[in-house]
């Protein structure tokens, strides 16, 4: 790892008040080109918040985070609209899916193109040929993108007729339609049976060699979290208490106490 | 059995409900009330009736939200390919588009003037649907934006003498005008908020127009609007309503071409995807607040260029044409037409507009009927009468891949 | 001074009775998160069925307070009932629907009900006998408070506290408060929710009809449309106030009713109901969480 490059995302000292409730205190993170990393911890710790703070949904109280693109400018994005961080390379998936239900897979997927493409209503009505170019790139590429997740037969059905597990890959592939450098997954794995799930962990180690896009994921499903991330953080509280390899952080002795504590069956 | 208890109690509860309003009227000058016990009878008869109607539907609807029925699934598909399929549809289509043009000149002026109206509504219908059925904003001050075109054309025709061409491209710009200026502030609003804001904007607007005499001239309106020339020809009344007709089948034609190609574009996508859960929009990289200010803008501008042609039409505006009531109505064909479907839109529209000119025992019980379909449309069918089909072959893959 | 004094009883008398209405909507927006559309309505049944009541028993012999108890009841009586049969026909089957749903549903509510009662009754405005008699002890102030006056301000005060004590102490009000705050655990802990939102509907209904019945007779006349134009008023309060808390619907009527009725009286009274409007275009558009609501953060 070259000390000269600026991690993708790098966040510290990341603060979040909800009135008077503190749900998030002084999380630091970062995750360089190439990794997977994620984000584990008991159920209310703050993980979620954490996206949601640094994807503009939320303006946090404290904290900075920057995240730079490859070559690119280090760029400061607190309080940055959740629309301007996406196209800005950052792109996530929702803990309760959130998908267009009654819009096609494919059009699930087109929606993504959205940020990277420009025709305005003018050019919607006339249809002109740059209208009609980059209509025909966006289809293409969603194609592509339907067929790396193993949905292109699906592409006609509408989103909310899709089983769970497909509904999930389809939130990813929408995701990387927007062209991340880094893409951030909330609970892929969660209500998925072994299968889907040993398909989705090839599916993240894909994106990362293929497509080249850093993952930061949040799990539960702790084989997962194992056998993919490069680094781990745990949270607990709002508090980061470990980070580090997987090997580390499962010897870390406040890691095993917040999970017994929390739950057994992890 | 339970059934028969079932709608029993439901028709003596209506009975009840219904007894002081319906049986009874007092006229309390001629201190005199009149009793009126057969409306109580047909009321216990209806909800008896109506009671199956609502339990059967209810049923049917859940069976049909469990497992897609297959019956329910056969129709869709057939309703889905006379929409979808060139064999189907073409012929359809030239047939309508022949009697369209044939109309006029075989119906008087009377009939036409009527097609007219409902041709307006066709355009206003389809103009609120791009802000609701597309975009899932629910305006409902949109009649706001009509009466801005109407007043455009006759407060400029009368100040300054200019003719329908030129006031309609500015009647539509008004729309638009205002729509931004209204949309600027109140689009970041959740969507019930929207909706109130909406209408009590409408209200201003025709409270406004209803008190500043010195500029719209009251609730006495501008009478002796010019109806639109053609190179300077004046009309005599027949052909001057056929030659509005056309000009609305133009506008229609106009209309739907427009509304087509964006529902299949990136800002009709974008409309929808808002539609249907705004936070996922926003992480797709879609401005919220742009993306809503066209839409609201776009439904406004149609609002204005047909608020002109409906001040040519009737050549006499005031503030009564421009109730809530009116919003009302448009919102009913969007939403029986199945919200974001053109064809249902157009369906609703001449329905609604149609059947109380000819039904003249109807006309009573329009609004009524109305008002109770809206809500059975909620109940038992959100979709619309014409569910907005999302076409399959829209988006096709370049063939080198 | 005592032009002052007779625009700031006016406006207090308007707003208890846009307090009364309002309560219905933030009581039930405070519940299931819907602007119930269909509520002016219900106060606009409420007004008529008082004027029917008092028609019919004004023929019995009956007169001045008796009549107007009962009038009152029975209004209350039936509102209740209407606003119980809307909730199950119009929102119940919709909950879990998306929010346009239900809201559609109430607009189409209030149409049919507006149309409903311009068909059962008439389209004219019909003459309210004036129920609440002049009272001798309030002679020396009727330059700025009449008795009508006089007694919608004290009923109101009154169902205030009866509601405030229903909602502080009882079981049922407890049950609301605690769905009001969170409908799921509300629902584990044992609380039957589909009987709350009856019961906000009931409560909320048999309130706007009182503030119905009362305006009613101190206006003098009616007709089918009243409820639209109060309805929309008293949800502008509603709003003022922070939709969803009862206090601030209490606030947000009183703070309307007096502007309404200082700006009518030293403004200008063509524009009544323009500022109402305008009121509310611009809390909305600053201020959407009103003067005493809570602003929420959306759960993602």
């Amino acid at each position: 790892m070259s000390k000269l490059s600026y991690p993708l995302l790098d966040v510290s000292n990341l603060t979040m008040d909800f009135g008077g409730l503190r749900a998030l205190n002084g999380v630091d993170l970062s995750v360089k080109s190439g990794e997977i990393v994620a984000l584990i911890g008991p159920n209310r710790a703050g993980k979620t918040t954490f996206f949601n703070c640094i994807t503009g949904i939320y303006t946090p109280t404290h904290g900075d985070i920057y995240i730079s693109a490859r070559g690119d400018k280090r760029r400061r994005i607190n309080g940055m609209k959740p629309n301007l961080v996406t196209r800005h390379g950052m792109a996530r998936t929702f803990q309760n899916i959130r998908l267009f239900p009654t819009m096609t897979v494919l059009e699930n997927v087109i929606v993504g193109r959205h940020c990277r493409t420009h025709s305005g209503i003018l050019g919607a009505v006339m249809r002109n040929s740059r209208t009609r170019r980059e209509e025909q790139e966006s289809v293409d590429r969603s194609y592509e993108l339907l067929e790396k997740v193993g949905l292109q037969m699906f592409a006609d059905e509408l989103a909310k007729n899709l089983p769970y597990g497909a509904q999930r890959r389809l939130e990813i592939a929408r995701s990387m339609a927007t062209d991340p450098f880094i893409l951030l997954l909330d609970e892929p794995a969660a209500g998925m049976n072994p299968q889907e799930t040993a398909e989705l962990g090839e599916l993240v180690l894909r994106i990362r060699e293929q497509e080249k896009i850093a993952v930061l994921l949040i799990e539960h499903d702790m084989k997962v979290v194992m056998r993919l991330s490069d680094r781990i953080y745990v949270v607990e509280y709002g508090q980061g208490i470990a980070a580090g390899t997987p090997e580390e952080v499962s010897k870390n002795p406040a890691v095993i106490k917040a999970y017994l504590g929390e739950e057994h069956d992890a | 059995m339970f059934g028969i208890k079932k709608s029993l109690l439901v028709s003596i509860w209506f009975m009840f409900l219904t007894f002081p309003l319906m049986v009874i009227r007092v006229d309390t000058i001629e201190k005199t009330v009149q009793w009126r016990w057969m409306n109580m009878v047909y009321v216990g008869v209806g909800a008896f009736l109506f009671s199956y109607v609502w339990r059967f539907l209810l049923e049917r609807k859940a069976a049909g939200s469990a497992v897609d029925a297959p019956a329910a699934t056969v129709k869709e598909r057939f309703t889905q390919r006379i929409l979808t399929d060139p064999k189907m549809y073409r012929p359809v289509i030239a047939i309508v588009l022949v009697g369209a043009v044939i109309f006029p000149l075989i119906m008087d002026t009377y009939q036409v003037n009527i097609m007219v109206t409902a041709l307006i509504y066709v355009v206003l219908g389809l103009g609120l649907n791009i802000v609701v059925g597309l975009a899932g904003l629910l305006d409902l001050g949109y009649v706001a934006f009509y009466a801005v075109g109407a007043y455009a054309y006759a407060l400029l025709n009368y100040h300054f003498g200019l003719g329908f061409w030129t006031v309609l491209p500015i009647g539509a710009g008004l729309g638009a005008l205002f729509g931004i200026m209204l949309g600027f502030p109140v689009l970041r609003l959740r969507g019930d908020y929207l909706a109130i804001v909406t209408l009590g904007f409408g209200e201003i607007i025709r409270l406004v127009l209803e008190n500043w005499n010195e500029f719209s001239f009251g609730p006495s309106g501008i009478s002796n609007i010019p109806r639109p020339g053609f190179f300077g020809m004046a009309f005599d009344m027949h052909s001057a309503t056929q030659y509005l007709y056309y000009l609305m089948v133009a506008m229609v034609l106009f209309t739907i071409f427009v509304v087509n190609r964006l529902q299949h574009s990136r800002i009709g996508r974008a409309w929808m995807a808002l539609r249907e859960d705004e936070i996922a929009c926003q992480a797709m990289g879609i401005d919220r607040t742009k993306t809503k200010l066209t839409a609201f803008a776009l439904g406004a501008t149609w609002a204005g260029a047909v608020g002109v042609i409906f001040a040519a039409k009737t050549t006499f505006i005031n503030p009564a044409s421009f109730t809530f009531m009116e919003s009302a109505i448009i919102l009913s064909i969007v939403v029986l037409g199945g919200m974001g479907s053109i064809v249902g839109v157009m369906l609703a529209a001449f329905i609604l507009v149609l059947l109380p000119e000819y039904l003249r025992a109807f006309s009573e019980y329009r609004m009524l009927i109305f008002g109770a379909s809206m809500v059975l449309m909620m109940v038992f069918r959100p979709q619309g009468l014409i569910s907005n089909i999302r076409k399959k072959d829209a988006y096709k893959r370049s063939s080198d891949a | 001074m005592d032009y002052f004094w007779e625009l700031f009883f006016g406006g207090l008398t308007r707003g208890s009775i846009y307090a009364l209405i309002a309560l219905g909507y933030t009581m039930v927006y405070g519940i299931i998160e819907l602007i119930n559309f269909a509520h002016g309505e219900v106060y606009m049944i409420g007004a008529f069925t008082g004027l029917i009541v008092a028609g019919v028993f004004s023929l019995m012999g009956f007169s001045g307070a008796s009549l107007l108890v009962l009038a009152m009841v029975i209004a209350v009586l039936y509102s209740s009932a209407y606003g119980y049969t809307i909730e199950k026909i119009a929102y119940k089957p919709l909950r879990g629907a998306s929010r346009l749903a239900p809201l559609i549903s109430a607009i189409g509510m209030s149409i049919f009900l507006q149309n409903y009662v311009l068909l059962a009754q008439t389209s004219d405005f019909l003459p309210f006998p004036a129920l609440i008699p002049e009272f001798d002890f309030m002679e020396p102030y009727i330059d700025y408070l009449g008795s009508s006056e006089l007694v919608i301000i004290l009923t109101t005060v009154l169902v205030m506290i009866a509601l405030t004590v229903l909602i502080k102490f009882t079981k049922i009000g407890k049950a609301m408060r605690a769905t009001a705050q969170n409908k799921k655990m509300a629902m584990l802990t044992g609380v039957n929710v589909d009987h709350v939102i009856s019961m906000t509907f009931i409560i909320g209904s048999g309130l706007a009809a009182v503030g119905g019945v009362l305006i009613a007779t101190h206006i003098g006349q009616i007709n089918f449309y009243i409820g639209f134009i109060a309805g929309l008023k008293a949800f502008t309060a509603a709003v003022l106030g922070g939709i969803g808390s009862i206090p601030g619907a209490v606030l947000g009527s009183l703070i309307l009713g007096w502007t309404e009725s200082f700006a009518t009286g030293y403004i200008s009274s063509d524009y009544e109901d323009v500022f109402a409007f305008c009121l509310l275009v611009l809390i909305l558009i600053f201020r959407p969480a009103g003067i005493l609501g809570r602003s929420t953060t959306q759960k993602v």
